[in-house]
């Protein structure tokens, strides 16, 4: 197989999944978008291992290997991540990214002092590894 | 052990004890006066013993060098010729009397243990000025004397007075030690050793390039340290500490060293004779007019201060006529008798509870409350007035002999000159010292009026302290005019028979004169009531005292004068009193001179510092400022934004490096 075609559908996926990083208002689907992402990444990796492999006379599929460390991180995130929506979601009623504004210039927390700032940065932890 | 360790031991002692007294003072509270008076008393008779030792002959010296300092060398050395063994004894003596006298005056004082330690510290630095054969190694005692005249004198810190009489006395000596340093310096460049045997060596070989410039800077520090014109302001007010400091600071310590190094440095002063005329000119200045100052004064202790600086006036005339026997002569006997007038006005003032001779010449009868300050004080007064056979005398015949010699021009140390102008000062002082010392006598144990109050006996410390010291004010002189020669550089201190007659007829002419005005005014002293009295009469002496100070302003209009008609020096004056009680007003014209520049000054780099520099701070905040208003209206809190601008970012970054890359 010639390896245009899984780097052009990596693109793809890749684009896709930004525009619903970029988009989305609910953050659970922004957190699905940033699955697609990873695993576009994946999808690339496997597949430019098996490139380089087959011209090389000796090879340990690093890329391979580096998938399988990328599908563990990416399931951890995606638990993490989950739970911290979880939480939001009880706290304030809503999983609205537009509406989760709490670190803007300027903004008044009302009531939320202890919890909003802790799952607001946990969040944005969660961005931070996606 | 041999005569260095002992002479060692001498300042070390009273030192340590200070350390001590200061680290037991709050734990082991009954240590404390043993501490202060024992380790004194040891360096006395250390002190006898170095003295006996040396005994007048051949100079002892040694000499350890610490570490190399790369120049002029440093080295901790002794040099222990007769002056500084006879001057050592004086010191221990009288600190040795302060501290017995102490432990009676502030009984009751909760300061005590910090006080008898800086006592200590003080004494200790003055004997190492004494016994110190380098200059710099002199200088740290110098300095040490310095910062504990501004502890002790302002021992009464609750009174505004003693505050600024302790900053004062500080800042002025400061001011006379600035240059006094940078001469030491260009003094030890000139002779390329730091050692007083090695700077004399230089100065007989004619080694100084700068003899006038050095002398003139060396004088600067010596009219701070022993309050000469135009630097004595500090020693009046320094009458706001307790009454046996003001006798430490005066008989012994503090204002003996600067005459004390200009005896050791002589030989610097006497190469240059127009600092010869410039230390006449400054003694003469000082001596007549701390005498017209003393006889205009209300309080008993300004009283005694201005006849301080009236008394270093003669020393330092001495040394302007090249004869440092007499001078150093009359600073052992001077020692003696000043430190007894001290302490027994202490006396007189814990016994009347005020401090202001107008009120105590209203006061019957404080003859037969405080006996032993009275005979003890009269001995010390007529010694001060130099009347035969008292030791004053002597010690002054001998000053004025010196300077009598000099203007026949038998000596090619001095300048005819300086000779003529101490002695004709000298005379007319005589005059008024025994003027001042009668009017003193006079109004405190001939007052009429109301029964002085009784306080019952003095502590035996502070008494016994005075028949101590009345001694030596006594007989030194006649002992002493015929052994000290020896001890010093051999030239005569015997009276001659021109200035004696001269001088004591100058003393008694004052003092009858005094007495005729005592007489024509005493009437005068009923019809005019004044009167202050201590509020803690049943208190210890130092607290009547700080309360007496503190009262007499409030009391009296001024802490220097009291509106008084029935005083005879305010007769004797005439129109000259009111000058002479502000002291000729020099305190006015140096606050015009410098204290008001200063402050003019103050508000200026203030203002330039409120106005001018922090409008440049302002500005250069302003733009970062701006710029931080701008770059936080990107703070959206919207996460979706910022991860548009991190995409842009990096497209951004990724054809720039691509471009790079491909060389376009």
């Amino acid at each position: 197989m010639h390896l245009a075609y899984p780097a052009v559908l990596s693109a793809l996926l890749f684009c896709t999944g930004l525009y619903g990083v970029l988009a989305r208002r609910n953050a659970i689907l922004v957190l699905m978008s940033v699955e697609l992402m990873l695993n576009a990444v994946n999808l690339n990796l496997v597949a430019f291992d098996v490139w380089l492999s087959k011209t090389a006379e000796e090879t340990l599929h690093s890329g391979q290997a580096l998938t399988l460390f990328t599908i563990a991180v990416a399931a951890a995130e995606i638990g993490i991540g989950l739970a911290i929506v979880l939480a939001v979601h009880r706290n304030r009623g809503t999983s609205d990214i537009d509406k989760l504004r709490d670190t803007a210039e300027g903004h008044e927390s009302e009531g939320h002092e202890t919890d909003t700032p802790a799952t607001e940065t946990g969040a944005e932890k969660a961005e931070a590894t996606a | 052990m041999t005569t260095t360790t002992l002479a060692v031991l001498v300042p070390l002692l009273p030192f340590l004890g200070a350390a001590a007294g200061l680290a037991l003072g709050r734990t082991a509270p009954g240590f404390v006066r043993p501490l202060a008076v024992l380790p004194t008393l040891a360096a006395l008779a250390l002190a006898v013993v170095v003295a006996v030792h040396q005994g007048g002959d051949e100079a002892v010296d040694a000499a350890t060098e610490l570490t190399p300092t790369g120049s002029v060398p440093i080295e901790l050395a002794l040099h222990i010729d007769g002056f500084a063994a006879l001057v050592a004894v004086l010191v221990a003596f009288v600190a040795t009397c302060v501290q017995i006298y102490s432990t009676g005056y502030l009984r009751e004082d909760p300061r005590y243990p910090s006080y008898a330690a800086l006592v200590s510290l003080f004494t200790s630095a003055m004997l190492l000025v004494v016994y110190s054969g380098d200059l710099m190694v002199l200088l740290v005692g110098w300095e040490v004397m310095g910062i504990c005249s501004y502890f002790l004198v302002g021992h009464y810190w609750e009174t505004p007075e003693a505050r600024a009489a302790s900053l004062k006395a500080f800042l002025v000596t400061k001011l006379g030690d600035v240059p006094f340093l940078i001469g030491l310096f260009a003094l030890a460049t000139d002779a390329g050793s730091f050692r007083i045997t090695r700077v004399l060596g230089a100065v007989a070989n004619g080694g100084l390039d700068h003899p006038t410039l050095i002398a003139l800077l060396l004088l600067a520090g010596v009219a701070g340290k022993s309050a000469q014109f135009p630097l004595h302001t500090w020693l009046p007010d320094a009458m706001a500490g307790p009454t046996p400091v003001s006798a430490l600071i005066h008989a012994a310590t503090m204002v003996a060293a600067g005459v004390y190094f200009i005896a050791r440095l002589l030989p610097v002063f006497e190469a240059s004779q127009a600092a010869m005329v410039v230390l006449a000119v400054m003694a003469a200045v000082t001596m007549a007019g701390s005498a017209l100052a003393a006889l205009a004064q209300d309080d008993i202790k300004r009283v005694l201060a201005y006849s301080t600086i009236g008394q270093l006036g003669y020393m330092t005339g001495a040394l302007a006529v090249a004869d440092r026997g007499a001078a150093v002569f009359h600073l052992l006997s001077h020692g003696a008798f000043k430190a007894l007038l001290f302490l027994a006005a202490g006396v007189i003032i814990h016994a009347t509870g005020t401090n202001s001779l107008a009120a105590m010449s209203r006061m019957r009868n404080l003859r037969d409350r405080v006996p032993d300050a009275y005979w003890t004080m009269t001995v010390a007064l007529l010694a001060l007035a130099a009347i035969p056979p008292f030791s004053g005398f002597f010690s002054k015949e001998a000053v004025l002999g010196a300077a009598e010699h000099v203007t026949a021009g038998h000596t090619g140390h001095a300048p005819a000159a300086a000779g003529w102008i101490v002695l004709v000062a000298g005379l007319v002082t005589a005059l008024l010292t025994a003027a001042y010392a009668m009017r003193l006598w006079l109004l405190a144990f001939r007052g009429q009026g109301a029964e002085a109050p009784d306080h019952g006996r003095q502590p035996v410390t502070m008494t016994v302290v005075l028949w101590v010291l009345a001694a030596p004010s006594l007989a030194l002189g006649g002992f002493a005019y015929q052994s000290f020669p020896g001890w010093f550089d051999g030239g005569d201190l015997g009276p001659t028979l021109t200035t004696s007659v001269l001088g004591t007829g100058a003393a008694l002419v004052g003092g009858i004169v005094t007495y005729a005005a005592w007489r024509h005014t005493t009437a005068l002293t009923a019809r005019v009531p004044m009167g202050a009295v201590a509020a803690h009469p049943e208190g210890d002496a130092g607290q009547v005292e700080a309360e007496a100070i503190a009262s007499h302003a409030p009391a009296y209009g001024d802490v220097a004068r009291a509106a008084d008609p029935a005083d005879p020096g305010r007769l004797l004056l005439g129109p000259l009193h009111r000058h002479a009680a502000a002291g000729f007003h020099l305190d006015a014209a140096y606050s015009a001179l410098f204290v008001r520049p200063v402050r003019a000054g103050a508000r200026l780099v203030r203002f330039l510092d409120r106005e001018v520099v922090e409008t440049y701070v302002r500005g250069a905040g302003t733009l970062p400022r701006w710029l931080g208003v701008a770059v936080r209206r990107a703070q959206t809190g919207n996460v979706q934004t910022y991860v548009s601008a991190l995409l842009a970012g990096t497209v951004v970054l990724a054809v720039a490096v691509v471009l790079v890359a491909t060389g376009a």
